[in-house]
């Protein structure tokens, strides 16, 4: 090819009108609506020259980056001579040296009747994350075949992974036609195959189109090179489908609340961005999870206020009467609720290099309601590849799987093949801060009783001060031999002394019985420490001073307990020895065992302990003598209910 | 479907920006808006406001300021602070300030202290924690790629590589001590969804957007304008009035002028819609480190 730059369709935006009438072109354009879409293929199936058409096609290239690209065509390119519209979409520098795209690319074109954002993803095994990154946010994929090579591998995972998403519109764009004579026999072979295999994973509907992006037959304009193709383009295909929230206006109105917004005594609205469905002034409502009912009184803007307000605005509320509501909470039909649960079926995409750890407690982050969650190993995986349910003890980067998951509160929430803002959601790693987990809920497992919960006549308070105390968990971790029942033993003995109702939990008294059916492994001592977290809560409920003495060496577990609680009310006691200390006294011979390789996971020998950041209460046990360290501890626990005036 | 209408392109941008504004108000500890008083500022500034009203935005603005700004940009920043009952917190880097850095004298290195260093000791001195920034994917490649919530260690280094998956509107603000985050608002508008908001919504905007006759010198092939008398002439240079316009806005030394005679908002979509050179071309920062130079920028900490 000699020709620099190959047969272009026609230029698609009015360039005469903005030329002759820029009112009218304007008024066009303030019109246009919005689609969001992704491109999925494998590495050579030619998406990013079809992006590159699209925005050269839509005169999204301006002379100066069309100079640059010419110049980078001959230097990198890979179409010899000819324009590489792969170059405009590769960004970053590393991968362009590399010659693919790592990373999902946000790309912007219009026409007339839309604007549009292209996601450009991957088509890598390793990057399932980037896709489904790319997918979460589109109405539709364009899924692209090589017409010389068919339905691949790819192709299939990559449909399977926008089918899973929730993408209703998929696209099958049969790419490089003129490489194969713009053959109609092969273009309805492709079709065949793909529709047997959309059909096997549960899509009942796509659009297939035969087209080249290099050479641009049947983007912009029908080819005359494809007579036996009727349309629509691509183009066309893309401004006429429906878009998301077009669809999600019409179903029942949500509005997780995102911020109150109180700038005097006078005022106070609720702030979000509309998940679906319309509401009016007048409107009975409903506060989940509370159960609160209201009626909606404005929609305020610094317009004025609106007479209505639907799926995919950004809005302030204001309510007739002061009811509780803020962030996390969500504002729903009264007669039209969603539900609240805390145990779901789910499926989970991780997203992360360190694998999920089950039983371990992640932040769950679904619409504005952020909570504690622990995932059950996998009931099982998906292949991506062959669709095959595969069992797995837990889930690896880009590992597909269903699994049950618990929260630590109740969570309002909509399946997410209903609503995608209230059934969405991504796992958060404690320490790392990393969004390990993308998370799409199927169900609740129970329902959870939060709406119509039964308010308690005696109350944890009303317990507790009959008892004349405050509730508190004294939790205290440190290494094997560290001298944790030692001190606590102390502790409580010095509490009964003075007539304070407590109750101890010890690591080997409850190995005993509550948790006998548990092990060493990572899980199971996750687990050993959840149950003795919910015990400790059940014991403060009932106005207790609770002591536990437990290794309790992971701090997410011990954030985990800590979160269960109520403000204030879980005092981590960090018994500080150091391990050569603790190897030395070996109290219990258990040291010497690890060593000799007779006991596995032992803390601090082959399994970690993570030392408290900021505990309530530190003892060096090397400094400060078991009495003296009691003595302090109590002192610090009456100062919390008996403070000196 | 019911015969409700349909929202517009800019009105989910609106809602989408307006979304991302509140989601950092409510979990952030320390947020800042980054105002370079630009017209991608402008229209960030209208949103904050249109986010919390009818309270005033919660958080405070912020300028970096290189002391070579346009004049009118100056008494535009004082006039839209006042406006909108925001604090305006205004840095200038002690150390460019000493050594007199200058575009005319000091190149690369002008912008390195003034904006890149100074930023960084902005946030620094007062401990933000999220800062909103006016950037825009379409407006670079390295840009196309970043998350909406992009995070800084805390050098305010910024790697490519290891991005946060961004998925729905579920933005992951949680963070160690010490990193902190820049925020894109606007990342999904293009130059022209910028101008029919402005032109929509009449968000005021520094008067350099449009065209007037003003005193300017052709200097290494770019249009650069007389704004004040620091401007050291070369000899035989004379300013010469042209009517010209700017399509971006920087240090005046450094920012090119286009020659225009559009003077209503129309007129200058217009002529952006006609023209056939992308906006960031009458900036020298792009052309550094051969293809990537923004890319590095974005590394060593430029926002």
């Amino acid at each position: 090819m000699t020709d620099p730059i190959p047969p272009a369709g026609p230029v698609y935006v009015v360039d005469e009108l903005i030329a002759a009438d820029i009112d009218a072109y304007l008024d066009v354009h303030q019109h246009k609506t919005m689609l969001r879409f992704i491109t999925c293929g494998s590495v050579d199936d030619g998406k990013s020259t079809l992006i590159g058409r699209l925005l050269y096609d839509s005169k999204m290239i301006f002379e100066d980056q069309l100079a640059a690209l010419e110049a980078d065509s001959r230097r990198v390119g890979t179409q010899g001579q000819a324009i590489d519209f792969a170059l405009l979409v590769d960004g970053l520098a590393a991968e362009r040296e590399q010659g693919i795209t790592i990373d999902v690319a946000y790309r912007f074109f219009n026409t007339e009747k839309r604007k549009f954002i292209v996601a450009d993803c991957p088509g890598h095994e390793q990057y399932t994350r980037n896709m489904i990154t790319g997918a979460s946010t589109a109405d539709l994929a364009v899924i692209l075949v090589d017409a010389r090579k068919g339905v691949l591998v790819q192709t299939r995972r990559h449909s399977y992974l926008c089918h899973l998403i929730g993408i209703r519109n998929i696209v099958l764009a049969v790419n490089k036609m003129d490489l194969v004579d713009y053959d109609q026999a092969r273009f309805d072979a492709i079709v065949h195959d793909y529709t047997a295999f959309a059909r096997s994973i549960g899509i009942d509907q796509f659009t297939a189109l035969p087209i080249s992006g290099f050479a641009g037959d049947n983007v912009t304009t029908l080819s005359d090179r494809t007579p036996w193709y009727r349309g629509p383009t691509l183009i066309d295909h893309l401004e006429s489908v429906d878009v998301n929230a077009e669809i999600d206006r019409e179903r029942p109105f949500r509005l997780p609340v995102q911020w109150v917004n109180r700038p005097n005594l006078d005022f106070r609205g609720f702030a979000g961005l509309i998940a679906s469905g319309a509401l009016r002034p007048g409107d009975a409502i409903r506060v989940l999870p509370s159960g609160k009912t209201s009626t909606v009184s404005r929609i305020v803007t610094q317009g004025g206020d609106l007479a209505e307000a639907v799926a995919g605005q950004s809005v302030t509320l204001c309510l007739a009467d002061e009811i509780d509501c803020s962030r996390g909470d969500v504002i729903a039909p009264a007669d039209h609720p969603p539900q609240v649960a805390d145990q779901f079926e789910t499926t989970l995409v991780w997203l992360n290099d360190e694998a999920l750890i089950p039983g371990r407690a992640y932040w769950l982050k679904l619409a504005t309601q952020t909570v504690s969650a622990t995932v059950q190993p996998p009931k099982y995986v998906v292949n991506v590849n062959t669709m095959e349910h595969m069992a797995a003890k837990t889930l690896d980067l880009n590992a597909i799987g269903v699994v049950e998951l618990t929260t630590d509160k109740p969570v309002v929430f909509e399946a997410y093949a209903d609503n995608r803002t209230l059934g969405g959601f991504i796992l958060i790693d404690k320490i790392t801060n990393a969004t390990v987990a993308a998370g799409m809920l199927h169900f609740a497992l129970r329902r959870a009783q939060n709406v119509h919960w039964q308010a308690l006549d005696v109350t944890r308070e009303a317990r507790a001060a009959l008892n004349g105390q405050t509730a508190h968990v004294l939790w205290f971790t440190g290494l094997s031999g560290s001298g944790k029942s030692t001190i606590a033993n102390l502790v409580e003995k010095k509490l009964h002394a003075m007539g304070k109702h407590t109750f101890l939990l010890d690591g080997d008294n409850v190995r005993h019985g509550l948790n006998k059916d548990l092990g060493f492994t990572e899980a199971d001592r996750i687990e050993n420490i959840r149950r003795v977290g919910e015990v400790a809560r059940l014991m403060t409920d009932a106005g207790l001073i609770v002591i536990t003495a437990f290794i309790s060496p992971f701090r997410a577990e011990r954030d985990m307990v800590r979160a269960m609680m109520a403000p204030g009310e879980f005092v981590e006691v960090f018994i500080d020895t150091p391990l050569e200390e603790a190897e030395r006294r070996d109290v219990k011979g258990l040291y010497k065992k690890a060593r000799a390789g007779t006991l596995k996971n032992f803390t601090g020998i082959d399994s970690p302990y993570e030392a408290p950041e900021r505990p309530e209460i530190r003892v060096d046990t090397t400094r400060e003598a078991a009495e003296d360290a009691a003595e302090r501890i109590v002192d610090r626990i009456l100062g919390h209910w008996m403070p000196t005036i | 479907m019911t015969d409700r209408p349909t929202l517009t392109h800019l009105a989910r941008l609106e809602a989408e920006a307006i979304h991302i504004m509140r989601e950092v108000v409510a979990e952030a500890q320390n947020p800042v808006m980054l105002y370079s008083v630009g017209k991608d500022s402008a229209v960030m500034l209208h949103l904050a406001r249109l986010a919390f009203y009818p309270s005033p935005p919660p958080f405070p603005l912020l300028h970096v300021d290189t002391t070579w700004k346009f004049r009118a940009m100056y008494d535009l920043r004082d006039r839209m602070a006042r406006e909108s009952g925001m604090d305006l917190l205004v840095y200038q880097n002690p150390e460019a300030a000493a050594r007199g850095i200058n575009p005319f004298d000091h190149g690369a290195l002008h912008t390195d202290m003034w904006k890149t260093e100074g930023l960084k000791q902005a946030l620094d001195k007062w401990g933000f924690d999220a800062a909103f920034g006016g950037a825009r994917r379409d407006e670079e490649k390295s840009r196309a790629k970043e998350r909406i919530f992009s995070f800084r260690t805390a050098s305010h280094g910024w790697d490519p590589k290891n991005q946060r998956p961004e998925l729905w509107n579920l933005y992951n603000a949680r963070k160690a001590k010490g990193e902190s985050i820049r925020v894109f608002p606007i990342s999904n508008w293009t130059e022209l969804d910028i101008w029919q908001y402005i032109h929509l919504n009449h968000v005021p905007i520094v008067p350099l957007y449009f065209a007037e006759e003003r005193p300017t010198v052709e200097r290494d092939g770019m249009l650069l304008m007389v704004d004040d008398d620091r401007f050291p002439l070369r000899p035989g240079e004379v300013p010469q009035m042209r009517s010209i316009r700017f399509r971006t806005l920087g240090c005046y030394p450094l920012t090119g002028a286009v020659e225009s005679t559009a003077q209503t908002l129309p007129e200058v979509i217009q002529e952006t819609l006609l023209t056939t050179t992308s906006e960031r071309q009458g900036r020298a920062i792009d052309k550094d480190a051969g293809g990537a130079g923004m890319e590095v920028k974005k590394q060593q900490g430029y926002f």
